[in-house]
């Protein structure tokens, strides 16, 4: 089966792309995570 | 066989149109620019809002403030496009200058709406959250969609897109919209028209290209630079109006009203401008102190508040 071949600019754009995902689903995590605590925070500690 | 078996996936020379975009490009997608003044205006709304809010859960209003504001900005990109690609102004934007596609703009801006409206109601609050996606459809469906190629009073109903971040600031802190919020809104909204129509004047050829009836364009430029004068004039009433309301200071009532003055006279420069100048300095001077106008604004409305809270509390402990 033929698949297609990336260049060297496509190569470099999908990279910063996915690194740029891979940065915001991160920050997602520690929003979620700081939102819980600050939430249930007094709950938790009680 | 090959992976790629759908046409309209393949470039001009026949090799598969692969994205070559950046995440920069799609950074651009969301008006940068205008996303720091929504940040800026919705800071403003949150830091004079009464109340408090805990610092991170601030934070996380405005970056859903500033997320919401540029999904709007990426939605008008890919209805705009067209339009885009025919204007000087525009022309390089992501969409006309071929690095992303019409299609991958939309879902990138309807993805980033739903997002921050759904985090800014769990995080912050709902009505905050409701407010917040009431402006994206405002701006994306009433203003792109429908205000900007219908009728030169455009900018003035769109404007209200732009208007209300710090509407939603103070609603991320009380819940609730209320008479300060709505001065704060109506300072923006007010400021609005003179400050496009003065890039309006200067931008005319532009606009009058694509068919956008700009007020210029529409109603010729005398008319346009006599509504200029009567919005400056009432921008600067409002203005004022937080001190005259009991919200801000009268130091702040004094800045108020020489920005004010200031705006007024730089739109009388825009109305004794002749329409043989072709330079048009007047209108790009009014539009650059417009920008000031509105930053310096807001500036001293947050740091009046501070300034009266930092002097109370040093009351109460003497």
């Amino acid at each position: 089966m033929e698949t297609v071949k990336l260049n060297e600019a496509q190569k470099k754009s999908r990279r910063g792309r996915n690194i740029a995902l891979g940065v915001v689903l991160a920050g997602l995590v520690v929003l979620f995570y700081v939102v819980t605590l600050i939430k249930f925070g007094n709950g938790m500690v009680n | 066989m090959t992976v790629i078996d759908n046409h309209e996936a393949m470039g001009m020379d026949g090799a598969p149109r692969l994205s070559e975009a950046s995440a920069r490009d799609y950074f651009e997608l969301l008006k940068p620019r205008v996303m720091s003044l929504v940040v800026f205006t919705a800071l403003a709304g949150l830091v004079l809002a009464p109340g408090h809010i805990n610092p991170f859960i601030g934070f996380i209003a405005i970056l859903c403030i500033a997320v919401g504001a540029g999904a709007s900005g990426a939605l008008n990109m890919w209805y705009d496009a067209d339009i885009d690609a025919v204007m000087t102004r525009t022309a390089t934007r992501p969409i006309p200058a071929g690095k992303i596609l019409p299609e991958e703009a939309l879902a990138f801006g309807l993805t980033l709406s739903a997002f921050s409206v759904i985090i800014l109601g769990l995080a912050v609050n709902w009505p905050a959250a409701g407010l917040l996606a009431f402006t994206i459809f405002f701006y994306a469906v009433i203003y792109t969609m429908w205000l900007k190629r219908s009728t030169p009073q455009n900018i003035v109903i769109g404007g209200a897109a732009g208007a209300f971040p710090p509407m939603i600031g103070w609603a991320c802190v009380t819940g609730g919209v209320s008479v300060e919020s709505i001065v704060l809104f109506l300072i923006t909204f007010l400021w609005t028209p003179a400050h496009f129509w003065a890039l309006a004047l200067f931008k005319m050829g532009d606009y009058g290209a694509v068919g956008v009836p700009m007020l210029p364009n529409v109603a010729g430029q005398a008319t346009t630079k006599k509504q200029i004068v009567i919005y400056a004039v009432l921008t600067a009433l409002i203005g004022i109006c937080p001190t005259l309301l009991g919200f801000a200071s009268i130091g702040y009532g004094a800045v108020a009203a020489a920005l004010g003055l200031g705006f007024i006279w730089y739109s009388i420069g825009v109305l004794r401008m002749p329409e043989s100048d072709e330079r048009m300095l007047p209108a790009k001077k009014l539009f650059a102190f417009s920008i000031m106008y509105l930053f310096v604004i807001f500036s001293a409305l947050m740091a009046d508040h501070l300034i009266v809270n930092i002097w109370l509390n040093a009351g109460s402990v003497a």
